[in-house]
């Protein structure tokens, strides 16, 4: 309650100093926005602020850095963002991805703002326009109003923003759309022209607004999307060189909308499911890999009841397992601070080294507070170094397990507020792969899968060896690299038809811990076994040779 | 047992065709061991494979709660932990209560692995504990035969041992409970007593006093082994088999096995102090008595030792009078008379049933049924008779021994459905013998007879007696000759020679005599022998069978997981957890929980939140406050919870899947123990005509009372008619609302239900504005605030007389309850 006063409080005085200082700011004034359309979309807990502008190079110097203002709450908020940049007009539209960077502006007024600068590949002339499409995507930022509901109450939320996008730069036409999840809106401020329709509301069209005008909103309307949220997600990838990949998850999921209060009734809860407990989730999925095997799934204390292990087929024959999670752990219903940590182990892949399946698709969004990457490499390899999409934090532990002597290297990847956006975001990249062998095993499973080495290792960071060629020892390297390969089904779409062929094919964001590896330590694991043997049988011969017997 | 006899007749060829042979025996059987211990451990993973990993029932989650916070802080902590999660506001002193034993063992093998670098989790290393402590036990076991009758019937024992059903009742994984290891250390104990009873060797006296030891850290069973050794050395002294061996085995044992009892925490100075422990002294002193009279008869001649004798004998009489007096006076000025209530119900089996309706109560402390003999030992029960005769020829102190353990432990058995575990083994061990006395007559008889073999018959004939084979498992059907290691014969001989130095040789020829009397008896026709050899095989399929059928079938379930087959696959009721995980994440952690004591162990180790009562029944006062306010109407039973600080109220109720042991089920006993301390509750009042029923029929105050309200609160709602499934009829008040309570939670099978406490202040402000508003005096209000609590301060006097002569004894070994009758899958249909 008081954080979100002081948040309030801020985000007042935040408003009032941006107007205070209107006229007084100086950013690099070489742009003006022609035009600005913003949507955004309420339907979840992970709320999406798409923003297309229409830039403009108003200054006498080309210049490609473009400058995006958002006020100290949104970047407290702020899962990711990312800018595209449209070419082509119409359907042959192509985007390209550009790069996005937190600034500080030198000469930014004394304002309460964040700066991320958007670099365009190519430096905007004098007098030229480009397109840009600005994805913004917040978390945790929906207040629930009231904070305590009764079971059969649904969830309403406040959403507080400003009818005009804040933006160093003069923007000349700008409207902005919010959708709603449902029709049902208790209240929202009105900057005319203001005009609500079904489910969206919209604000403007604005025009010539100065830069850093704003004129704060808000809506409160009804939210019953459960607002799912794993506080903290401890996945650990296990790998041995023999051919299996260990994958356990720990998961701590809360709901964090509004809490519980009062009676839960059981009866209402199942009989009458569309009025109690709306906004409660009762159940969650995960998508495991298709050759998983030896998969288990707890809770803290073994609850399993609320989880179902399912094998659906998918349209071409291959089987993807599903795990339903927390289904009767969250009838606690939404509301109630439901935290549980949940393990998911899913083993071997014949694939050598593949698969860091980083969360990808829950039947709803899941959003992450935190979520480490703990990849456990085989005892004996040097020299890790992670390769990820986007910022994260890494460190390096030590873990021993089964007899290990020397330990394990452990790479731990940390990232902060991760939202599912950031596994789809880099798909509109297209690759273009040379496929040099296909095999399929009995059950239409992609066996190996090899590809032309000579991809540059910028666009194409992941070689995915295939067990023949390991054998065949072609491209056995120092450097065995980790991909991630979620989803196996997409690339079977690809399989048959583009036997030998140049493919292309959208390739999910990769985590990648480069490592080297001696293939002699893969020797240690049997040696050890066969040791134990060694000493159970020399222990028989001692036992049947000497005499045991307590005489003098 | 002919062994030496051809060691010194044969000829150096066959003497060393024998030791080939021997060496040959040797290693077979130590790899039959190895696959007893493989079966013993697998046969147990049943309710790991068709259930999960998981601890059983309600001890074994104590147990487990105890080794996690071993494993966490430490022995030293271990030993001053003062557990404030139970038994509030009194809190029990887990270290000086406990026996460690189990949970030591566990936490030394966790902490081994840990540092071998095998990361395994703290249960995983409980769950296993159980099976991999069975396979201990019939290796122990094996031992222990062989001290008795041979390898032979060692091996046979065993195989029997490591599938018996009554031990693996208590013995499947994740069932982590004293018994597990208790019952390995039992036959251990025994083992090392006879062992040091064959060879009078005081390095096995020594071992015996710490395996008996380790007994007494693990069960509270270890009085069975303290009374019943005494036992055989009486038995032994009045048969005049009195030895110095004899004496070797018994002294050293009193004195470093009381000595090291007492280390024990919880049984401290018991070890001296109670009567449990009393025929030890006495035997102990008369065991010197008869060594000094030994010894003096050795000296003297005979016409001395007889004036001797009077002289001692008057003398001697009026010592142990004065000695009894003192020892009878000192027993008769405790209250139980020094017994505790749970040995009192063995001697007397109506005692518990009389005054201690807790111990009553649980089911497992029942007399057993036939059936469940059947169920238990199966087989054995017919072999243990043939058994016992086996251990008449010839009778030795080893076999008397087990004659006496198995006649003891039948009769215990007769008392308590549990105490079939301490029947089990001895069932083993008698049936062991008879199987591979059986077998080896047999195939003798068949060795015999058959053509070819009769050439050399002479010289098997010496041999064979100690060839016991017999068909190992039945599967096997393998013979194999008796594994008579190395040092064997030596120590036989030994023993031989000394007893034919104390016995005149006389004796000695007579007992040839009689062997080789008892070879020509022996030699049963071939077709006769052939067809029981194939009877004793089918018999031990069938036991086989049956054992399997019992591992996998009826003590596999955890109990705390349900499950029933549907026609779309396994269904799982995974209730109770669900409940506990609701509590931990939902309540504030020092949020008091109230629910009957069956429960205790499992709310505080899965939702580690504070309860009342717990399975640990040291305080019938407390159940019986719990048990009053469970058989009140809601408005008194409010105000015996709020007294007792408790914010949440579980129940478990099974009507609506046809869960049988249920709270409804298990009423009766709550009003039972809190009628037997608060005498306002009475037990005729909630049955009608003798009969307990909640339908329509059922009396008032069965249907006001708080049981029955939070159980059937809104049941109406999921049918219409409110049937419930266990009792199979439906419900006697539908429609009622409730005023002190609120319905927190409900598991998705309405297997387990949670109430809130409704806070006092709403109630007072309400009652307050009423006052105002009659303008009646405030005092009105005020006396009801005092009125409130009065019926808790009457109560306050006399809890506070029962605490002081509460049944101290801790139950937590014997108070874990099976529910007899398993999980009735019908009643569900979804």
């Amino acid at each position: 309650m008081e954080a979100r006063i002081r948040a309030r409080v801020t985000l007042a005085l935040t408003l009032f100093a941006l107007l205070f200082f209107v006229s007084r700011s100086s950013p690099p004034r070489q742009f003006v926005i022609s035009d600005a359309k913003r949507r955004i979309d309420l339907s979840s807990h992970i709320i999406n602020v798409h923003l297309t502008l229409k830039v403009e190079n108003a200054g006498t110097r080309p210049a490609s850095e473009v400058v995006l203002a958002l006020t100290p709450t949104e970047v407290d908020h702020l899962a990711m963002v990312d800018a595209l940049a449209i070419k082509g007009k119409r359907k042959k539209t192509t985007s390209v991805r550009l790069e996005v960077k937190p600034t500080e502006l030198p000469d930014a007024p004394p304002i309460d703002a964040k700066y991320f600068t958007i670099y365009l590949a190519n430096p905007l002339n004098s007098g030229e326009s480009t397109t840009l499409e600005v994805l913004y995507v917040f978390t945790h930022f929906l207040e629930p109003f009231p904070e305590e509901i009764a079971q059969s109450e649904s969830q309403l939320v406040f959403y507080h923003d400003t009818a005009l996008i804040l933006s160093p730069y003069h923007i000349k036409q700008q409207t902005t759309f919010i959708k709603t999840p449902s029709t049902k809106v208790e209240s929202f401020i009105r900057v005319e022209p203001t005009n609500r329709v079904g489910t969206e509301i919209k604000y403007g069209p604005y025009e010539d607004r100065p830069p850093y005008s704003i004129s704060p909103i808000h809506v409160h309307f009804e939210n019953n999307s459960p607002f799912a949220v794993v506080e903290e997600l401890v996945q650990e990838i296990e790998i041995s060189h023999w051919g299996n990949i260990q994958v356990t998850e720990h998961y701590t999921v809360v709901h964090a909308g509004a809490r519980h209060k009062g009676v839960f009734s059981r009866v209402d809860y199942q009989s009458r499911q569309f009025s109690n407990g709306a906004s409660s989730f009762r159940h969650l999925l995960a998508r495991l890999p298709p050759r998983v095997h030896s998969v288990y799934y707890r809770d803290e204390i073994g609850n399993i009841s609320s989880s179902h292990l399912r094998t659906n087929s998918l349209k071409n024959g291959r089987r993807s397992i599903a795990l339903c999670v927390l289904n009767a752990r969250c009838i606690d219903y939404s509301i109630a601070n439901v935290v549980s940590s949940f393990m998911i182990m899913h083993l071997h892949l014949n694939v050598a080294f593949a698969i860091i399946p980083v969360e990808a698709s829950r039947s709803w969004k899941l959003s992450h507070v935190i979520l480490y990457l703990e990849v456990v490499l085989p005892e004996g390899s040097t020299d890790p170094s992670p390769v990820v999409p986007f910022p994260v934090e890494h460190r390096l532990e030590a873990k021993y397990s089964s007899l290990d002597v020397v330990g394990r290297t452990v790479v731990v990847l940390e990232k902060k507020i991760f939202v599912p956006m950031h596994n789809s975001h880099f798909q509109s990249q297209t690759l273009e792969l040379k496929i040099l062998e296909i095999g399929f095993d009995e059950n239409n499973h992609l066996r190996c899968l090899s590809f032309v080495d000579s991809l540059p290792d910028t666009i194409v960071p992941a070689k995915i060896f295939s067990l023949l060629m390991l054998s065949r020892q072609t491209h056995i390297k120092t450097i065995y690299q980790l991909c991630r390969m979620l989803f196996l089904h997409r690339w079977c779409l690809v399989e048959r038809a583009t036997f030998f062929n140049l493919v292309s094919f959208n390739l999910p964001p990769l985590w990648q811990v480069y490592y080297t590896f001696k293939p002699i330590f893969m020797l240690a694991e049997p040696l050890m076994l066969a040791s134990a043997f060694f000493m159970f049988f020399v222990a028989c011969v001692a036992y049947i040779h000497i005499d045991l017997s307590i005489r003098k | 047992m002919a062994a030496p006899e051809t060691s010194t007749a044969a000829v150096p060829t066959l003497y060393t065709n024998n030791t080939l042979r021997n060496a040959f025996g040797g290693v077979l059987s130590f790899f039959i061991l190895l696959l007893i211990g493989v079966l013993a451990f697998s046969i147990r993973l049943f309710s790991v494979i068709k259930y999960e990993s998981v601890i059983h029932e309600f001890d074994p989650y104590f147990n487990y709660r105890v080794t996690q916070f071993l494993t966490k802080k430490g022995i030293y902590e271990f030993w001053n932990w003062f557990d404030d999660r139970t038994w509030y506001p009194l809190g029990r002193v887990i270290g000086g209560t406990v026996y460690p034993g189990l949970t030591l063992t566990a936490g030394t093998i966790w902490w081994l692995l840990n540092s071998l670098n095998i990361p395994l989790s703290v249960e995983t290393v409980c769950v296993f504990t159980a099976p991999i402590f069975s396979a201990f036990a019939s290796w122990a076991t094996y031992l222990l035969t062989k001290e008795v009758k041979g390898a032979g019937a060692g091996l046979t024992a065993a195989v029997l041992l490591a599938m018996v059903p009554s031990y693996i009742s208590r013995s499947v994984a994740g069932s982590y409970d004293n018994e597990a290891v208790a019952i390995f250390a039992l036959i251990f104990t025994f083992y090392l007593y006879l062992k040091t009873l064959n060879t009078g060797s005081l390095f096995y006296a020594t071992l015996n006093s710490l395996a008996y030891f380790y007994m007494v850290c693990s069960w509270g069973g270890y009085t069975f082994i303290i009374n019943l050794i005494p036992m055989h050395v009486l038995l032994c002294i009045v048969t005049g088999r009195y030895s110095s061996r004899l004496y070797i085995a018994y002294a050293p044992l009193v004195v470093l096995g009381t000595l090291l009892a007492a280390l024990v925490p919880v049984v401290g100075f018991n070890a001296v102090m109670t009567s449990e422990h009393f025929a030890s002294f006495l035997v102990f002193i008369i065991i010197h008595v008869v060594a000094f009279v030994y010894y003096i008869k050795g000296i003297l001649s005979p016409k001395m030792f007889k004036v001797a004798v009077t002289l001692v004998v008057t003398v001697g009489m009026a010592v142990c009078c004065a000695v009894i007096a003192v020892l009878i006076a000192l027993v008769a000025s405790s209250p139980t008379k020094g017994w505790s209530g749970r040995s009192l119900s063995l001697l007397d089996p109506t005692y518990a049933s009389k005054y201690i309706p807790i111990i009553a109560s649980v089911s497992e402390h029942q007399p057993p049924t036939w059936p469940s003999y059947f169920m238990d030992i199966n087989v054995l029960a017919f072999l243990v008779p043939a058994g016992i005769i086996a251990c008449f020829l010839p009778l030795s102190d080893a076999s008397s021994f087990i004659v006496l353990y198995i006649a003891t432990s039948v009769y215990f058995s007769g008392v308590m459905v549990r105490l079939m575990l301490v029947l089990a083994p001895a069932a083993c061990i008698t049936s062991g013998i008879a199987l591979s006395e059986a077998f080896d007559v047999l195939t003798r008889s068949i060795k015999f007879q058959l053509p070819g073999v009769t050439s050399n018959a002479e010289v098997d004939a010496g041999e064979t007696s100690s060839d016991t084979s017999e068909a190992q498992t039945d599967e096997l059907k393998a013979e194999k000759p008796d594994d008579t290691s190395k040092n064997r014969p030596s120590k036989k001989s030994k023993k031989k020679e000394r007893e034919l130095a104390e016995n005149p040789p006389a004796k000695a020829t007579a007992k040839a005599k009689a062997k080789a009397e008892k070879k020509r008896l022996l030699a049963l026709p071939l077709e006769a022998s052939v067809i029981s050899l194939l009877l004793l095989v089918v018999l031990g399929a069938f036991y086989v069978v049956h054992s399997v059928w019992a591992a996998a079938e009826a003590y596999s379930a955890p109990s705390i997981v349900l499950t029933t087959r549907s026609r779309d696959g396994l269904h799982v009721f995974d209730d109770f957890r669900e409940a506990y995980a609701w509590l931990s994440h939902n309540t504030d952690v020092n949020d008091k929980v109230a629910s009957w004591w069956d429960y205790g162990y499992q709310t505080t180790a899965m939702a580690n939140r504070t309860v009342i009562v717990d399975n640990n029944t040291w305080n019938n006062t407390h159940i019986a406050t719990v048990g009053t306010a469970m058989s009140s109407p809601e408005r008194a039973a409010w105000e015996i919870f709020h007294s007792l600080d408790v914010k949440y109220v579980l129940v478990v109720f099974g009507g609506l899947i046809g869960y049988p042991s249920d709270d409804i089920n298990k009423f009766l006993w709550m009003v039972r123990i809190g009628g037997g301390v608060f005498p306002h509750i009475k037990e005729p009042d909630y049955l009608r005509d003798g009969q307990y029923r909640i339908d329509s029929q059922a009396t008032p105050t069965m249907l006001n009372c708080l049981m029955y309200k939070l159980s059937y609160y809104r049941f109406v709602e999921t049918d219409g008619k409110a049937f419930d499934r266990v009792r199979r009829t439906e419900i006697g008040k539908k429609y009622f609302k409730l005023t002190h309570f609120e319905e927190v939670f409900t598991t998705h099978h309405w297997m387990v239900r949670i109430y809130k406490l409704k806070p006092l202040k709403n109630r007072i402000r309400g009652k307050a504005k009423k006052s105002k508003s009659k303008t009646s005096s405030t005092s009105s209000s005020k006396r009801s605030g005092t009125k409130k609590k009065n019926p808790w301060h009457e109560n306050e006097r006399r809890r506070e007389v029962c605490y002081s002569n509460n049944c101290s004894d801790s139950f937590s070994a014997f108070l874990s309850s099976k529910p007899e009758i398993e999980f009735d899958y019908a009643g569900y249909v979804r």
